[in-house]
């Protein structure tokens, strides 16, 4: 139960700064950088370059390098980040990120290398790509990995054009993708940018995905059926091996969306269970930070079936040595330049060989854990469409405190008066506003009451006090921001 | 497990308050034979200081570049980055975060990026950027998708030689049949005008150029762009150094629609290529078909400014299939990283950066032409990176600089099958007149 029964919320606007813009600290011949001396012959770029000069530079703000750090430090203290506090948001298996990874990432022996740099002068980079790979293809039961995608949405679109190029090699690449309805819109969006048609599928009533309807909408030009599993309300779909025996006895396959494979790391291995291939956010699962929308990485595991049109470069190894091969002719081609987000790779290879076997398959249990302890302490005081057990999030809506003519975001906001960045709201869409609590394995139980205390209090002044959480947030730097003007009147720069 | 805070005592209350009578009972919703029971095939765990003292033995097994001279380049340069720059980025406020969903508590993220869309419209002299892409090369990939959007029915795009070659394979894997995309050829490092008059038609949605070019060499494209335009196609031009721009007019002076570019050499380390900021600019009109999450500024409910994540009836998680591209997650701290960067320059370090690194190419050119059996094949004017020739394979030529602790360039027959004794050559800030004299000598000896 709460420590303090007050009253009172947590959240608070403590020492904030109102910041201008940095055009609006820019004075005219101010600067925030020194360049040395230059050792060469003067260059006079009108000379060179002709018409082609530039004739004023570009109007970048100037400004002292102690203005800048004063600016940036002042935004900075205006985020709620997961170094602050609890970030339920679903979905995004918001973790906290371990601080030795992003220090091996800025190691100048892995930062200060080029990726035309000769083989024989990157074997290090070349070992942690190779051994990710295995640890990766092991956790998901699968065969092979691309590491390359940058994004999880960026994996599906991998992903799609190594299903299109799958059936084109055996003479058709068919011409529609299924998708249930509970699907991230990454999904649809993907598989669109493949030029496939999306066939939606409807979840049954039990928030599953029904063999039945898929049988009903499955035929031969059915390319692939993109499941989440844990689906999007963070239950297990249990008939995901049915589904994927009726998808691949019309040829098709079956691609597992693996952004909740935090529920899943030694419990399941989706290579074993029907899937053919999947991708996996390395900034969800493998605790590499999110950096305020990225960089992220979305690495694509395939079935040795599918191996051959993993994108290139791979990597090869040799012995003792490792070598870069473009040398795939049944590969799709590139989808990056470079090595990806190699930076995030080398975090989610030191997450990975820090936790080891047990202590990932302890993650996933703790996440379990932890998500089912908050439904269970609040589904009396909010609606719970499905009542299935949870996996490694729990979905409620906002049916019961409708009657107050309170919604979903006023729930949102107001909990930010208390010190918590809302879960996620009005997604999955299958549930009428829905609120998609994901606390993950790195929270402990005082940490979770106090949510959960919050949602409690928050449930008790919709009854009480409608008008506190229909005005929330109170205490944050900013009241709620008019999304509707700033789509209207657009201003996109200064 | 230090990542995981939980006592025995709060497992056994949680499980009894969840109503489950072990751990086991929590996943009884999966099937028993869809289960692995035989646990992971990883390492063990391993305590943090052992786990540090493995990485750097990792990173020992590279060579790095301040070990070397480099002169390596390609679509990702090498440049001083300021202290200041790294250590803003690296506050966790800006780490740790996720996308601005909600807005009343990640004012600084937005803020930022409302600042880097602004400095990059300016560098570019565009009307709107995003608040950024993956990659250059993303960049090129997604402006082709949105250019066969607007243009309805047109599904052909045009990429020059030189351009970039990985920027083209992206774009071609993407564009997924080979009959919709055109190779424009070079002559002479330059765009072939003559062939680009023969193969543009109104099948064409856009025509793509590289500014400067792959070569290195800036080439004025106004005719391009008006030839694009008379067969109401789209210019997309590619800018893989934004530091050119500071010396070289923008890409929205010479007509470009959109015009796209790779931002990792405003503040990012080289880092093996990667993480790498895709910038993404368009002409006003053009801004509700663009890709990606982009900032606007508006008020709150007491009336003060503050800024949102706008336009997002173009996106995924709103128009699912009949979005404007897939893309979710882009490179935010990146952009946060630029944001820095680009305000520590300023107006005149924006310039003189580029004029020093013009600066210093100019003289490694002049210098390796000096030397016996070195040609340059193109002649015209470069910003920072050129191509010499030589009678022997490039191949043969880095390795022989190699073994002089010389990363010489990159051997242009990697792509160009007639171009194996070409090397392109990158010379930056933060190649000294020293070390570019060593190069010199080193090839002399080489080529002896």
């Amino acid at each position: 139960m709460s420590r303090e029964n007050t009253g009172q919320t947590t959240g608070t606007t403590g020492l904030l700064f109102e910041e201008p813009t940095i055009f609006e600290q820019s004075v005219p011949g101010r600067r925030g950088t020194s360049l040395p001396a230059s050792d060469v012959p003067e260059f006079n770029p009108c000379e060179a370059f002709g018409r082609l000069t530039r004739d004023t530079a570009p109007a970048l703000p100037e400004l002292c390098e102690a203005d800048v750090v004063r600016h940036f430090t002042r935004l900075s203290m205006q985020n709620y980040s997961k170094d602050v506090g609890f970030y339920p948001l679903g979905s995004c298996t918001m973790k906290y990120n371990p601080k030795i990874a992003s220090r091996a990432a800025a190691l100048p022996g892995f930062a200060d290398t080029h990726p035309f740099q000769p083989e024989s002068t990157v074997q290090g980079n070349l070992r942690v790509c190779w051994e990710l790979e295995r640890h990766l293809a092991e956790i998901c039961g699968m065969d092979a990995v691309t590491l390359w995608p940058a994004a999880g949405s960026h994996g599906e679109l991998t992903g799609m054009l190594m299903i299109r190029a799958y059936h084109t090699m055996r003479g058709n690449p068919r011409s529609k993708v299924i998708i249930p309805d509970s699907a991230h819109g990454t999904n649809p969006a993907s598989a669109a940018t493949c030029h496939y048609g999306v066939v939606t599928v409807k979840s049954g009533p039990d928030g599953l995905l029904d063999p039945a309807a898929v049988e009903a909408a499955m035929d031969d030009e059915v390319a692939a059926i993109m499941i989440t599993n844990p689906n999007t309300l963070g239950i297990f779909e249990e008939h995901f091996k049915d589904v994927a025996d009726i998808v691949h006895a019309k040829g098709g396959l079956v691609y597992l969306d693996g952004a909740n494979l935090n529920a899943l790391m030694g419990v399941v291995k989706p290579g074993e269970i029907g899937a053919d291939l999947m991708h996996m956010n390395l900034h969800k699962t493998f605790g590499t930070p999110h950096g305020g929308g990225g960089p992220g990485a979305g690495p694509v595991a395939v079935l040795k079936e599918l191996a051959q049109y993993l994108p290139v470069p791979r990597i090869v190894k040799r012995g003792d040595s490792y070598r870069i091969s473009e040398k795939f002719p049944e590969s799709i081609g590139r989808i990056n330049t470079f090595f990806g987000n190699f930076g995030v790779l080398l975090r989610a290879y030191a997450y990975i060989r820090e936790l080891g076997a047990e202590g990932l398959a302890a993650a996933t249990r703790m996440a379990v854990l932890n998500a089912n302890y908050v439904r269970a302490r609040l589904e009396k005081a909010y609606d719970l469409p499905y009542k299935k057990p949870c996996m490694h999030e729990c979905v409620f809506s906002d049916k019961l405190q409708q009657a107050k003519g309170i919604k979903t975001l006023d729930i949102a906001k107001r909990l930010m008066d208390y010190g918590f960045h809302p879960p996620t709201v009005y997604f999955p869409l299958i549930v009428h506003g829905a609120i998609m609590i994901e606390p993950t394995e790195t929270e402990c139980k005082d940490q979770l009451d106090r949510f959960c205390d919050a949602m409690l209090a928050i449930a008790g002044e919709c009854e009480d006090q409608p008008d506190l959480v229909k005005n929330a947030p109170s205490r944050p730097f900013r009241r709620r921001l008019d999304e509707a003007r700033a789509a209207k009147e657009l201003v996109l720069k200064e | 497990m230090r990542h995981l805070p939980h006592t025995s005592e709060e497992i056994a209350a949680m499980l009894s308050r969840a109503g489950a009578k072990d751990l086991d009972t929590l996943f009884k919703a999966i099937p028993k034979g869809l289960r692995c029971d035989a646990g992971l095939a990883i390492p063990e765990g391993m305590a943090e200081q052992d786990l540090w003292k493995d990485l750097n033995a990792v990173a020992m097994q590279n060579r790095t570049m301040s070990c070397s001279s480099s002169f390596l380049g390609g679509g990702a340069y090498r440049h001083y980055v300021p202290a200041a720059v790294s250590e803003l980025a690296g506050r966790s406020e800006f780490v740790t975060p996720y996308t601005p969903y909600q807005p009343e508590v990640s004012q600084g993220t937005l803020q930022a990026i409302f600042e880097y869309q602004s400095q990059i419209c300016r560098i570019f002299g565009m009307d709107v950027s995003n608040g950024s892409h993956y990659s250059g090369a993303t960049a090129a990939a997604d402006a082709a998708l949105m250019a066969r959007r607007i243009s309805k029915g047109r599904k052909k795009v045009l990429l020059p030689e030189n351009m970039h070659p990985e920027y083209r394979h992206v774009v071609e894997t993407v564009i997924a049949d080979e009959k919709d995309v055109g190779n424009i050829p070079a002559s002479a490092g330059h765009i072939d005008r003559a062939a680009l008059s023969s193969m543009i038609s109104d099948e064409v949605a856009a025509v793509f150029v590289q500014y400067p070019n792959f070569f290195g060499i800036v080439e004025d494209l106004r005719d391009v762009a008006q030839a694009a335009h008379e067969a109401r196609a789209l210019m997309v031009a590619v800018v893989p150094e934004p530091i050119a721009l500071g010396i070289l007019n923008p890409p929205g002076s010479f007509g470009a629609d959109i015009a796209v570019g790779e931002g990792l050499s405003l503040g990012l380390p080289v880092s093996f290529g990667g993480p790498t900021l895709g910038i993404f600019t368009a002409r006003r009109e053009l801004v509700r078909d663009m890709p990606g999450r982009i900032c606007g500024k508006t008020v709150d409910a007491g009336g003060r400014p503050g800024y949102v994540l706008t336009l997002s009836t173009r996106e995924q998680h709103i128009r699912r299939e009949r979005a404007t591209s897939n893309i979710c997650s882009n490179q935010a701290l990146c952009a946060t990283t630029a944001a820095i960067y680009m305000s520590m320059l300023g107006k005149e370090g924006m310039r003189e950066l580029a004029s020093i690194n013009a600066a210093k190419a100019d003289y490694a050119k002049k210098r390796l032409a000096s030397v016996a059996g070195v040609e340059i094949p193109f002649e015209a004017p470069t910003f920072n990176e050129f191509v010499y020739e030589t009678a022997r394979p490039a191949a043969d030529v880095l390795d022989a600089l190699l073994a002089d602790g010389i990363m010489g360039g990159i051997d242009l027959g990697k792509w160009m099958p007639d171009m194996d004794r070409r090397v392109l050559v990158c010379a930056t800030e933060l190649n000294t007149k020293q070390e570019i004299d060593g190069y010199a000598d080193a090839l002399a000896a080489a080529l002896r």
